[in-house]
């Protein structure tokens, strides 16, 4: 080690950055560029994505109302040589399976919730979260199959006809939801303070009033977020859906009637178009609704948790 | 009218009886999925190369193509995730461009799967030329993956109490050194647990993968170990069905005779990996926890 340092060494220190400085500098370069990739990937998948979605108005001239009506078939013409894009019946039927599926799933997840946090003893709430969580991680091809081997030709046999339709979408979609639903309610209602479910007990409520009237109420936003994430995975869910809903591109009439979602037409079709024909375009504006919808899915929970952070 | 003590039992007996649907729906799947796909699975049926007319097909090429897109998957996002981790939780300010970026990982993370094998297939099959590949799936795959792993291993770093970031600052390293050096570390158990949590959902992932990876195979050689040949297995740019891909298309344009018994066998193989996985992550992280910081199984020392 040197003692006396010359003026040079001093000035070199003095007007250099260190070498610690220096490592710092290019450690947060590494950084930023890993955080940038991630941002450039968000916004061109939003701009490719709409860029080919809106070239159906812009580049084939068609209007918002042939897109919302209801007859799609994409390679004909109807009577005024119109193409007849209407995807109304698609949108209906994403919609119906995604809020079915979600009001069928609600109870049984918050019955669950419920009986983990505040019903069953420890080894068995946790035993049933373990397998929650498993469940979460089934991929859906697999539910897809087992919604095609079973519940199809058990509606069959129940209700006749060829058992794919909004019914069998909805089954297999609840299943597909119930986990992350539960898991992220009992989160929530885990979260609301014991001192509120003591007061309520000690001023002679039953489990139940306790629930009901405290805890519930307590948990609502996270409840209402576990359930909109819930709606949001359903609306995206492609294959699952695609594989027992029939693929039918007509207005659903019941529940039982083949028809398609969004997600459905997109995977079946999107192979046998050529891009840059109105036929392949219109997919692509099916496709920017999809990523619509995950917006404003996003932008509800976003509402839900400013909401519910407000102190009341 | 009910009174309080009436209701409260009329709504556990509800609770019990919703609760019990459930758990008789989770078992019959479990069940249905081991009992109907286990008795496929044998050394043959994992060997043997698929077929498409002709029932007595394997799953050879699925499922190496499920784990080679597996492990390409891992080495591209996994260096891109540490990074965007340790900007969110060592480097970010507190402002509006944070809060931007942040939303941004939260919108990529609630994206469909189908839509982002769109962009796959918009962007890097067509534009970039990649046509459907391995090295297309890949890529599809990394952003389905990144704001998971992203977010798991900003919230592994931040479990890091501040002490140990103030011992490293105050002993006079950089913000870099002590976030490399001491900090990430102590996280690695967690981030290690969120890598192989993400690899089993990227393992069971099909919707990004048909526009991407592509629905079918080549005759590919397993001796041949140069990845620019061809006809190599590792060939990144050829077309590669996955396990779950074969799956569903096994029950929707497949005209396959024994089409349920392989879709069941394969689901079967797609689980227990699967299980296998989530509970390697548990055992791996407390693992790595203790090798790292010194505390000892007992005998081991």
């Amino acid at each position: 080690m040197q003692l006396t340092r010359t003026n040079a060494m001093i000035q070199d220190e003095l007007t250099h950055s260190s070498r610690e400085t220096r490592q710092d500098t290019r450690g947060r370069a590494l950084t930023y560029l890993s955080i940038g990739l991630v941002v450039v990937l968000v916004v061109a998948i939003i701009y490719f994505i709409a860029a080919r979605g809106v070239a159906t108005f812009t580049t084939n001239h068609v209007t918002l109302s042939e897109f919302f009506g209801i007859n799609w078939q994409p390679t004909a013409t109807d009577s005024n040589g119109r193409p007849e894009v209407g995807a109304l019946p698609m949108m209906v039927t994403s919609f119906s399976v995604t809020i079915l599926a979600a009001l069928v799933a609600t109870p049984f997840a918050l019955s669950v919730a419920m009986f983990m946090t505040d019903i069953a003893e420890r080894r068995g709430a946790k035993l049933l979260q373990a397998v929650i969580e498993l469940l979460v991680g089934i991929p859906s091809v697999v539910y897809g199959f087992i919604g095609l081997a079973v519940v199809v030709p058990f509606l069959r046999r129940l209700a006749g006809g060829t058992g794919f339709g909004i019914l069998a979408g909805t089954i297999v979609l609840c299943v597909m939801v119930l986990p992350t639903v539960t898991s992220l309610a009992a989160a929530s209602i885990r979260a609301v303070p014991l001192s509120l479910r003591q007061a309520s007990y000690a001023m002679g409520a039953t489990r139940w009033q306790t629930l009901r009237k405290v805890v519930l109420r307590a948990a609502t936003p996270g409840i209402i977020t576990a359930i909109i994430l819930g709606m949001a995975r359903a609306f995206g869910e492609a294959l699952a859906v695609q594989m027992v809903i029939g693929n039918t591109t007509v207005l659903p009439r019941g529940l039982f009637t083949p028809t398609s979602t969004l997600t459905s037409t997109l995977t079946t079709e999107m192979g046998n178009t050529v891009p840059g024909t109105l036929q392949n375009n219109v997919l692509w504006s099916l496709a920017l609704i999809l990523l619509a919808m995950s917006l404003v899915f996003n932008l509800l929970v976003r509402l839900v948790g400013r909401k519910g952070a407000l102190p009341s | 009218m009910m009174n309080a003590k009436q209701s409260d039992r009329l709504a556990t007996v509800v609770i019990y009886t919703l609760v019990g649907v459930v758990i008789a729906t989770l078992v019959f799947l479990l069940g249905y999925i081991l009992f109907q796909g286990v008795p496929h699975i044998s050394w043959r049926f994992l060997t043997t190369a698929s077929s498409n007319m002709t029932a007595g097909g394997g799953i050879r090429d699925q499922l190496f193509n499920s784990l080679y897109l597996l492990v390409l998957t891992t080495i591209i996002s996994v260096p891109i995730a540490l990074g965007a981790g340790i900007y969110l939780s060592e480097y970010a300010p507190h402002n509006a461009v944070t809060s931007f970026v942040r939303s941004a990982i939260e919108v990529l993370s609630s994206l469909p799967s189908i839509v982002v094998g769109l962009f796959g297939y918009l962007v890097f099959a067509l534009k970039f030329n990649l046509g459907f590949s391995v090295l297309t799936g890949a890529i599809a795959l990394t952003v389905f993956n990144l704001p998971i792993l992203t977010r798991n291993i900003e919230e592994s770093l931040e479990d890091v109490p501040n002490l140990q970031r103030e011992a490293g600052l105050s002993l006079g390293l950089s913000r870099w050194r002590t976030t490399t050096k001491i900090v990430l570390p102590t996280a690695i158990p967690g981030i290690l647990t969120g890598i192989i949590l993400s690899a089993g959902r990227v393992f069971g992932e099909a919707a990004a993968l048909i526009y991407t990876a592509g629905q079918s195979n080549i005759n590919v050689s397993y001796t041949d170990w140069n990845p620019f040949n061809a006809s190599s297995f590792l060939n990144p740019m050829r077309p590669a069905e996955t396990l779950a891909v074969h799956i569903w298309q096994l029950n929707t344009e497949g005209v396959t005779p024994d089409a349920k018994a392989i879709s069941a066998g394969a689901s079967a193989v797609l689980i227990i990996v699967i299980l296998l996985v989530n509970l390697g992550a548990r055992g791996l992280g407390g693992l790595v926890y203790r090798r790292l910081t010194g505390k000892q199984a007992k005998g081991a020392a």
